[in-house]
C-alpha cells in the first residue's frame, strides 16, 4: 500500500475553509473594531478596551476550571461561584495580615502581598475543591439533575459559612498603594490594576496552554475530554485525573476571586453567584469543555460589557445574553465545539 | 492445547434495562489468534467490553491467567497487560499521532526499536507522526488504534472489527500486519465479520449468537467442514463472505 | 367528588393526608384561627407559594428539567398586574388584564427559551435560564421609568379588596369582615383552584407522557422532536402558572419590586421548598412551601431563643443564630437530594427514595 494513496487532504484546505476556522479568533479584533466605530473616540476606546480585556481575562481565569471539569466528566458545578467568593474573602484576610506591605509605597512589597494573597486563596479554594468533589459531587456522577441541585446546595451552604466567618456585610477590599490610580497611555487613562490583571490573566492562559499541550497530564486531560473511556482502557484512572482538574479549577476560581475582588474593591458572599452568570455565558459561547473557546468567549464578553456599559449602560448584561444567542444561532455548540467520541 | 490465558465463565451482562449476554463461556488459549464471530447484535462487542470492564458483568466470572478480574475497574484490567482496540477506534483526534502513541505507553517513553518495528508494520504512523490524528483517513486511524495497543508488549489484545468499513486494499495490509503481530508472543482476540480474514488469521474460533457462544473449536476444523460452516453461516455469517 | 377534585391522585399516606388536610383547613380558616396582620400575610404567602412551587415541580419533578428562570415568570406575572393597576387605576378589569398579559408574556418567553435550548442537555437549559433570568432582573431594575427600578411599584387595588371596605359592620368570630379578608379569600380560592388544575395536568395522559420522557432517556430520544415538544409545553404551562401566582402576589402586597419577585434568593427558596417537600409529588409543594415559609417567619424567633440558651458555647451559639437558618436548610437540602429525593412526601409515603 502506498502512503500517497491515503494521504489526508490537508493541503487542499482552501482559503475560505481556513478563514472559517480562524473566524472565532478573529471575532475579538472584529468586536474591538466595531466598538471603536461605535465609540468614535480613541482614548475612551482604549480605556474601555483595556478594561474589557482585564475583565475578560479575569472571567477566563474563573471559568476555565468549570469548562474543563465539564468536558472531562460531564459535570457542571453550579457551586463554582462559591470558590470565587471564598477566594476573595481569603484574599481579603491575607491582605489584611500583610497590611504593612500593602500600605507601603514599594511596588515590590505591594506585588508580593497580592501574589501571596492570591496563593493563599488558591490554596484554600483548592483544598475546598477537594472536599467539594469528594463530598458533594462524587456521589452524583452521571446524574445531571442531582448534580445541579446538590452543587447549588453546596453554594448556599458555602455562602452561609462565609456569613458565619466574615459576617453578612459587604467588605471593602482596598488595592495596595501602588496599584491605585491610573497611568496615562497615549492620552488615555488606564487603571494600573487593570494592566496587572491583564498581565496575570495572560500569564495564566499561556501557562494553562502549555500544560494542556506539552505535558502528559495535559494530554491526558485533552484525551479524556474527547474519550474518557479510551483513557481508562489505556490504564489511566480518569476519576483521579478529574479530581486533580477539579482541584485546579477550584484554585483558579479562588485566584480569580481575589483578582475580581480587587477589581470591584467590594466583596460579598454573593459575588461568586453573580459572576457565575457571566461565567456560564462565557463557557456556553466558547463551547462547553473548550479552553480556547472559553478564552475567546471571555474576551468577547469582557469587551462587549465595557463597550455597552459606556454606550448604553442599562443593557450591559442583556447585551452579553444577546451575544450568546447570536453565537448559538450561528454555532449551536459554541465557538469551539468539543469533539466527543460518544 | 496450550493453557488458557483468558476464560469467561457463564458471563451475563446487562446494559441499562437490556440483557445482552446470557451466560458466555469462552476459553482463549495462550498465543495465537482467537476469532470471535457472529452476526450484528450477537454480543461480540459486549463480550470484549465486559472483559475490559467497560460494562460490568452482572453474573459469572472473567479470569485472566487464572485470576478473577471481573470486579476490577478498567484501568486495573488494562494494567494487567490487556489492550483494547474498540470498534470506533477510540482515537484522540485532538491530539497528534505522536501524542496518541505517547499516552498509550504507560510505562514511560516508548522503546525506540519497538516503535521502529510498529512503524514498519504501519508505515503511515511514521509518515504522519506529527500530524493531528483527526486528519487521518479511516484506515490510518485503524492502524493507529492497533499500533497504540501494541506500543508496549501486551499479553492479550482485544480487537473489535478492525476491517469495518475499510477498502479491500487496506484490509489486505491490515491482515498482513496482524499476521506479523501474531508471530510475537501476544495473544489476540479478534472480533470479525469478514470470514476470509478470519480464516487467514484465526487459530481458534468461537461463534456467538443471541448473547451465547454457539460453537467453539479450531479455525482449521471449521474452515474444512463445509456443512458446519453452512449451518453456522446460515445462522450468523450470512452475507459476510 | 373528591376523586374528581384531586384527579384521582390522593396523598396516599394517612399522615400526609392529615397534614395536607390540616394545612388546607388552617389556610381556609386562617383569618379566624390566627387573627393578626402577620399571620394573615403568612397564610396568603403560603397559598401563593404553593402554586409557585407546584408549578416549579411540574417542571423539575415531572419533566426532569432544571430551570432558574422561574422567578422571572413569577415576576412577569407580578409586574403585569402591577403595571396595569398603576396605569389603569384600581379596577378588577385592570387585574384581569394584568393577569392575562403577564401569563401571555410568560408563555411567549417560555416558548422561546424552550425551543431555543431544550433540544440540548438539561444542564444547558439550567445555565441558559440562569443567565437569562439574571439579565432580566438587572434589566427590570435598570428600566426605572417603566418598572420603578429597585424601588419597585406601589399601587392601589380595587377598594373592595382593601381594609377600608366593610360590607358588614359586625365582627364574625372576633374577626372584622373587610376587604382585606375578601382579598385573602380571592387569593386562597384562586390558589387552590390553580393547584387542582396542576394536579389534573400531571395526572392527564400528557402528564404521564412527561414522566415517561423524564424516566426513559432511550425512549425520549426515540420519539425525538416530540420529546422537545412535550418539554417545551411543560415549560410554557409551568411559566403561565408561575406568572399567575405572581399576579396574586402583586394583588396581595399592593407592591411589586425586584426583591419580592425576581431575586435569585427567591429562586433558591423555591428550589429548597420543592426538594425538601418532595419532587414529582405536587403535594410536596404544599408541604415544602408551608414548612419553609413558617420557618422563614417564625423559626428565626425559635433560633433566637436557642442562641440565647447556648450563649456560653461560642461556636454553637454562632451556628444556631437566627440568621443561620438558611445554612441548615442548605444542609437539609443536600441531604434530601442524596438520601430522600422524594422529599418529605416520599418519606411519608414510605418510599424513601
Amino acid at each position: 500500500m502506498s502512503d500517497t494513496a491515503i494521504r489526508p487532504r490537508i493541503e487542499q484546505a482552501g482559503l475560505a475553509d481556513r478563514l472559517t476556522a480562524a473566524l472565532p479568533i478573529l471575532l475579538v479584533p472584529m468586536l474591538a473594531l466595531l466598538g471603536f466605530a461605535a465609540i468614535g473616540d480613541a482614548t475612551t476606546w482604549l480605556t474601555l478596551t483595556v478594561a474589557g480585556l482585564a475583565m475578560g481575562l479575569m472571567i477566563f481565569v474563573m471559568a476555565s476550571g468549570l469548562t474543563v471539569v465539564f468536558g472531562l466528566m460531564d459535570v457542571i458545578n453550579f457551586g463554582h461561584g462559591a470558590f470565587v467568593s471564598v477566594g476573595a474573602f481569603v484574599g481579603f484576610t491575607a491582605l489584611a495580615w500583610m497590611g504593612g506591605w500593602t500600605a507601603s509605597p514599594s511596588v515590590v512589597l505591594n506585588l508580593a502581598a497580592v501574589f501571596l494573597a492570591i496563593c493563599a486563596a488558591a490554596l484554600v479554594t483548592g483544598a475546598m475543591g477537594y472536599a467539594f468533589e469528594r463530598v458533594i459531587v462524587m456521589p452524583v456522577y452521571g446524574h445531571h439533575l442531582k448534580q445541579i441541585l446538590v452543587t447549588m446546595g453546596g453554594l448556599i451552604v458555602t455562602q452561609q459559612l462565609i456569613h458565619v466567618i466574615w459576617g453578612p456585610d459587604a467588605i471593602h477590599l482596598a488595592r495596595p498603594e501602588t496599584l491605585r490610580g491610573s497611568v496615562i497611555v497615549a492620552g488615555a487613562a488606564i487603571e494600573k490594576y487593570r494592566i496587572m490583571a491583564v498581565g496575570i490573566g495572560l500569564a495564566l492562559f499561556l501557562a494553562m496552554r502549555y500544560v494542556l499541550r506539552s505535558t502528559r497530564i495535559g494530554l491526558l486531560v485533552r484525551a479524556g475530554v474527547e474519550n474518557g473511556e479510551m483513557v481508562e482502557a489505556l490504564g489511566y484512572r480518569i476519576k483521579r485525573l478529574f479530581l486533580m482538574v477539579f482541584i485546579a479549577g477550584s484554585a483558579l476560581a479562588g485566584l480569580g476571586g481575589v483578582m475580581w475582588g480587587l477589581y470591584q474593591e467590594t466583596i460579598t458572599a454573593h459575588m461568586g453567584s453573580e459572576i457565575l452568570v457571566l461565567v456560564f455565558i462565557v463557557v456556553i459561547i466558547g463551547g462547553l469543555g473548550s479552553v480556547e473557546g472559553c478564552f475567546i468567549g471571555a474576551l468577547l464578553v469582557g469587551l462587549l460589557s465595557n463597550y455597552t456599559a459606556f454606550l448604553a449602560p442599562k443593557i450591559a448584561l442583556v447585551s452579553t445574553i444577546g451575544l450568546m444567542v447570536v453565537i448559538l444561532m450561528w454555532r449551536p455548540q459554541g465557538l469551539f465545539p468539543v469533539v466527543k467520541a460518544k | 492445547m496450550p493453557e488458557a490465558i483468558l476464560t469467561l465463565d457463564g458471563v451475563h451482562t446487562h446494559i441499562g434495562p437490556y440483557h445482552i449476554l446470557h451466560g458466555v463461556d469462552l476459553s482463549v488459549p495462550e498465543g495465537g489468534v482467537a476469532m470471535l464471530l457472529g452476526r450484528n447484535g450477537a454480543g461480540k462487542t459486549t463480550t470484549l467490553r465486559t472483559i475490559m470492564g467497560l460494562w460490568k458483568a452482572s453474573r459469572g466470572a472473567v479470569r485472566f491467567r487464572g485470576k478473577d478480574i471481573t470486579s476490577l475497574d478498567t484501568p486495573a484490567i488494562s494494567r494487567k497487560g490487556i489492550a483494547f482496540v474498540p470498534e470506533d477506534m477510540g482515537i484522540f483526534t485532538d491530539l497528534t499521532v505522536a501524542e496518541n502513541m505517547t499516552l498509550a505507553a504507560t510505562r514511560g517513553a516508548p522503546d525506540k526499536r519497538r516503535l521502529d518495528w510498529i512503524c514498519d508494520l504501519f508505515p503511515p504512523i511514521r509518515t504522519f507522526w506529527e500530524s493531528s490524528a483527526g486528519t487521518l483517513s479511516g484506515g490510518q486511524k485503524q492502524m493507529l488504534s492497533v499500533a497504540r495497543a501494541i506500543i508496549e508488549p501486551r499479553d492479550l489484545i482485544l480487537i473489535d472489527e478492525p476491517t469495518k468499513g475499510l477498502a479491500p486494499a487496506i484490509i489486505k495490509s491490515m491482515t498482513g500486519a496482524l499476521k506479523q503481530l501474531k508471530e510475537t508472543e501476544t495473544t489476540i482476540v479478534l472480533v470479525e465479520q469478514n470470514f476470509a480474514m478470519a480464516r487467514a488469521l484465526g487459530d481458534t474460533v468461537a461463534v456467538m449468537d443471541d448473547g451465547r457462544i454457539i460453537h467453539a473449536g479450531d479455525m482449521a476444523a471449521l474452515a474444512a467442514d463445509a456443512a458446519l460452516q453452512e449451518r453456522l453461516m446460515g445462522l450468523s455469517l450470512e452475507a459476510h463472505q | 367528588m373528591l376523586k374528581t377534585l384531586l384527579s384521582g391522585d390522593y396523598p396516599r399516606s394517612r399522615v400526609l393526608s392529615l397534614v395536607v388536610l390540616a394545612i388546607g383547613i388552617s389556610l381556609l380558616l386562617a383569618p379566624f384561627l390566627y387573627p393578626g396582620t402577620k399571620s394573615l400575610d403568612t397564610a396568603a404567602k403560603i397559598a401563593i407559594f404553593v402554586v409557585l412551587v407546584a408549578s416549579y415541580d411540574l417542571l423539575l419533578g415531572y419533566t426532569g428539567i432544571v430551570s432558574f428562570a422561574h422567578t422571572m415568570f413569577f415576576g412577569i406575572g407580578a409586574y403585569g398586574t402591577a403595571l396595569t393597576l398603576s396605569s389603569m387605576g384600581p379596577s378588577f378589569t385592570a387585574i384581569l388584564l394584568g393577569m392575562l398579559a403577564g401569563a401571555i408574556v410568560a408563555a411567549v418567553f417560555a416558548l422561546a427559551i424552550g425551543l431555543f435550548s431544550l433540544r440540548v442537555k438539561a444542564i444547558f437549559f439550567a445555565m441558559v435560564t440562569l443567565a437569562i433570568a439574571s439579565a432580566f432582573a438587572v434589566l427590570v431594575s435598570q428600566l426605572s421609568g417603566f418598572t420603578g427600578g429597585e424601588d419597585g411599584l406601589t399601587y392601589r387595588i380595587p377598594r373592595e379588596l382593601t381594609p377600608g371596605f366593610r360590607p358588614i359592620k359586625e365582627k364574625l368570630f372576633g374577626t372584622a369582615i373587610n376587604g382585606r379578608l375578601i382579598a385573602y379569600y380571592l387569593i386562597f380560592f384562586l390558589s387552590a383552584f390553580l393547584f387542582l388544575v396542576m394536579l389534573r395536568i400531571v395526572n392527564s395522559p400528557f402528564g404521564r407522557t412527561l414522566q415517561a420522557v423524564r424516566d426513559n432517556g432511550f425512549r425520549a430520544e426515540a420519539i425525538g422532536y416530540r420529546a422537545v415538544l412535550y418539554r417545551t409545553t411543560a415549560t410554557v404551562l409551568s411559566a403561565v402558572m408561575a406568572a399567575l401566582s405572581g399576579s396574586l402576589l402583586a394583588i396581595w402586597l399592593r407592591y411589586t419590586g425586584p426583591a419580592t419577585t425576581l431575586s435569585m434568593e427567591i429562586m433558591v427558596d423555591i428550589l429548597l421548598m420543592v426538594v425538601i417537600g418532595g419532587m414529582g409529588t405536587m403535594y410536596g409543594a404544599v408541604i415544602g412551601a408551608t414548612i419553609f415559609i413558617l420557618a422563614q417567619t417564625y423559626l428565626q424567633d425559635v433560633m433566637g431563643v436557642a442562641e440565647k440558651a447556648t450563649e456560653a458555647l461560642p461556636l454553637i451559639s454562632v451556628l444556631v443564630a437566627p440568621e443561620r437558618w438558611l445554612l441548615w436548610l442548605g444542609v437539609l437540602f443536600i441531604l434530601s437530594v442524596y438520601f430522600f429525593p422524594a422529599g418529605i412526601v416520599g418519606r411519608l409515603r414510605g418510599q424513601g427514595g
